[in-house]
């Protein structure tokens, strides 16, 4: 037995290996978020809202602020190929023998021509003792019974039967209404109705003013002008819809990103000192953060939106923004410091403070990384909280100073026309509803991918 | 027990007096005053009204005679109001607000512990995907649209049905419930949600598994077991829940024209009245801080676990 016997035996390079790469922790969550169809279309959905806030602007280049008395609460899509015409011919009264008979209200009642949008003229037969008609215009069909409101004209005596309405005109359903007046000039009880619906007509006069033709000369009465599109309508002073529901978007999501980031930054620097150094330290800065909590939110954040005021021609976006932050911060510092609370018992910060690690190392190589998870998650969710918040407070009327339109103040300008043109209302508050289900769902979404221990059973 | 009261009382207290604190400083801050208004008045009249309401004084007296008034329970006097004391005012708005909050909260609850139970047990079948798609909607659509989406509704039944249930004001039960129900919806969404999750997390549980291995009827495991205990959760949100009802309040008395407390606030700030903005604020917040104390009590008279000594 010589030591030639013996040889060594080869050291297998061989170590167990993994036949896939390593994820981080960031690396996997981001492939369970991947995973989640109602997460990613989420994300989707929030991508494209602020491509259209902040590039939207760049596309649709209608100015937000315009305003044009002439087409208010327009339905959105309606038909803008006008019909020239050169001008409107002028009226011919329709004059009639005094009647006889019993009747009381004006029967018959007709268009003459056709009914334009740049004017509408009517005719009717005459009621017997009459000492002239009044003419109402109506949205809606007037109701039997109820007060008429305010005429839009009224005849020259009972023989003048017939009435040019030319008075802003408009592409929708009118209804126009006769009642005849007795001889002391009250009206009778009994009126007539009738449903117009005008066709989209232009003057050349008007074309030209409005810059929709540049040359009269070369025009004819009857060619088709293709006006402003407002593919989503107009509001009640004529701004167009899209326009506004961009900067609207700009308003409310700059307002639901922005002040969420800032207060949560100040939760997690509260939350991350008041869990790290405990005690004394700890217990001032809880019962603080148990005072502010408990703070009635609504009524000090329309106490800050006054104090913090409005310069003249502000929006008042940065009041509202540092409101929100004053008031908003416990939720995160409490969520932080529990977390914290957690972390700072685990072995790696023990190790890494016996290795020297100072404390602001601790806390910022540590603890805050560590929290990352729970902030993103809570960030997600204050996003859509502070939406809703912001267009509370614009719809009492607390929020952003008009003209300023997001989307809540739409929302509060919309429903005073609702019954009439509801597209007012409808298209803000769709944007509201989308922004904050996308949000909602993407919460969701990255707290299961985060946190296995927090995953919603569903 | 007794000393847990004692201690979150104590704390309650000095809650708000951080509140009176914080809104006497802010409300001082904001430029302009109650006698600030169209009217031009002249030197010696201001100087008199001034000497009346006590605004002469330094503004560290003015908060020592605030904060003794408001121990003693007296609010002072409105300035827009004449003649009327602020604890009127709130006696005469507060039930109303109150009233809507509390009928809300109770909607919210019994609504959420009711089609949450129901999504759980149907779970994956129709009700269930129905539910929870009605709950999305509740999550994510403001009270405002279900305010006025409400309030269209009324009038469209009153007319189909040619019944006259008042669309807006105060008065009888009637004005209440629509209002009511809409400013619970979004609560009551947020509690179903919360509910199925709860109860999809007991139906693994270990007593569940020892209740139908001994026999006991589906009904009464649902009933006794089930049911009692993932009711706990929703409790403890019901407290913070209350702070959020009130919060859509405003919105709905602005809505439906209710005379509550938020729009009598909204015009004080407006207004600068010292006095009902005080007095609304302090009351709210002493209002809102015992219930959430009150919450918590009852969460741990309904789950023994809770030890309150702390």
């Amino acid at each position: 037995m010589t030591e030639l016997s013996f040889k060594p035996v080869a050291t297998s390079h061989e170590v167990e290996q993994a036949s896939r790469p390593s994820l981080s922790y960031w690396q996997d969550a981001g492939r369970r978020l991947f995973a989640n169809v109602r997460a990613m279309i989420s994300l989707f959905v929030i991508v494209f809202l602020l491509l259209m806030a902040y590039l939207g602007p760049f596309i649709w280049r209608v100015d937000h602020t315009e305003q044009h008395l002439d087409k208010t609460s327009q339905a959105p899509w309606v038909n803008r190929n006008a019909i020239l015409i050169s001008e409107d011919s002028p009226w011919q009264e329709v004059v009639v023998a005094e009647p006889t008979g019993t009747h009381r209200a004006p029967s018959n009642i007709e268009v003459v021509g056709e009914a334009r949008t740049t004017s509408v003229g009517l005719k009717w037969d005459a009621v017997p003792n009459a000492t002239a008609y009044r003419i109402y215009r109506h949205i809606l069909q007037p109701v039997a019974g109820l007060p008429l409101g305010l005429p839009i004209g009224e005849t020259e005596n009972g023989t003048h039967v017939s009435f040019q309405d030319k008075m802003d005109i408009q592409q929708k359903t009118y209804w126009y209404s006769v009642v005849a007046l007795d001889d002391e000039g009250n009206e009778f009880e009994e009126f007539t109705s009738i449903e117009v619906r005008p066709r989209l007509y232009i003057t050349v006069g008007e074309a030209l003013r409005l810059g929709h033709i540049t040359d009269a000369s070369n025009v004819e009465p009857g060619d088709t002008v293709r006006l402003d599109w407002h593919p989503l309508g107009t509001d009640y002073l004529g701004r167009d819809m899209l326009a506004r529901l961009i900067k609207g978007a700009q308003v409310s999501l700059s307002i639901g990103i922005v002040a969420p980031l800032f207060f949560i930054i100040i939760g997690i620097l509260i939350g991350s000192v008041s869990g790290f150094f405990g005690g004394v330290v700890d217990s001032i800065l809880m019962r603080f953060t148990d005072i502010v909590i408990a703070l009635p939110f609504l009524l000090f954040m329309i106490l800050f939106m006054v104090w913090f005021g409005v310069e003249a021609g502000g929006s008042g976006i940065p009041a509202m923004v540092v409101a929100l932050v004053l008031l908003s911060w416990p939720g995160v510092a409490r969520l932080v410091r529990g977390e914290v609370l957690q972390i700072r018992e685990h072995g790696y910060v023990e190790a890494s403070r016996l290795l020297g690690g100072t404390n602001r190392w601790l806390i910022g190589r540590h603890m805050i990384p560590n929290t990352m998870g729970v902030v993103l998650v809570s960030f997600t969710f204050a996003v859509p909280a502070t939406i809703f918040t912001e267009a509370f407070l614009s719809f009492i009327g607390m929020g952003v100073v008009p003209p300023t339109p997001s989307w809540g103040a739409m929302c509060n300008d919309g429903i005073r026309t609702m019954e009439k043109t509801p597209h007012e209302l409808l298209f803000p508050a769709l944007f509201i509803s989308i922004t904050v289900l996308a949000f909602n769902l993407l919460g969701d979404g990255l707290r299961d991918a985060l946190d296995a221990r927090m995953r919603a059973r569903e | 027990m007794p000393r847990y009261i004692a201690m979150r009382l104590l704390q309650g207290i000095f809650t708000v007096w951080f509140i009176a604190t914080a809104t006497f400083g802010v409300m001082h801050s904001i430029p302009g005053d109650p006698l600030e208004s169209d009217k031009a008045i002249s030197q010696e009249i201001r100087e008199n009204l001034e000497a009346k309401y006590g605004l002469d004084k330094r503004k560290i007296t003015q908060y020592g005679i605030f904060l003794l008034n408001m121990v003693r329970g007296d609010f002072g006097w409105s300035f827009e109001h004449e003649n009327r004391r602020v604890n009127d005012i709130i006696a005469e708005q507060f039930p109303v607000s109150a009233t809507l909050g509390v009928l809300a909260i109770v909607f919210a609850g019994l609504g959420g512990i009711l089609w949450g139970a129901l999504t759980a047990l149907y779970r994956n079948k129709w009700p269930d995907v129905v539910i929870i798609i009605l709950v999305i909607l509740g999550i994510s659509v403001p009270s405002f649209v279900f305010a006025t989406v409400g309030q269209l509704g009324i009038v469209t039944l009153n007319k189909t049905l040619g019944i006259d249930i008042p669309v807006a004001g105060w008065g009888t039960v009637w004005h209440m419930l629509i209002p009511a129900l809409v400013l619970g919806l979004g609560t009551m969404a947020f509690l179903t949600r919360l509910m199925r999750t709860s109860m999809l997390e007991i139906v693994n549980a270990d007593y569940i598994r020892t209740a139908r291995s001994k026999g006991v009827p589906i009904a009464q495991i649902f009933a006794r077991h089930q049911l009692r205990n993932a009711i706990l959760p929703v409790l403890t949100v019901l407290g913070p829940s209350i702070a959020g009802i009130t919060t859509g309040g405003f919105v709905v008395e602005n809505v439906f024209g209710i005379p509550g407390l938020g729009k009598y606030f909204v015009t004080a700030v407006q207004q600068s009245d010292y006095g009902v903005i005080m007095g609304t604020t302090v009351f709210y917040g002493a209002f809102l801080v015992l219930m959430v104390i009150i919450v918590d009590l009852l969460y741990a008279v309904v789950d023994p676990r809770v030890r309150l000594n702390k």
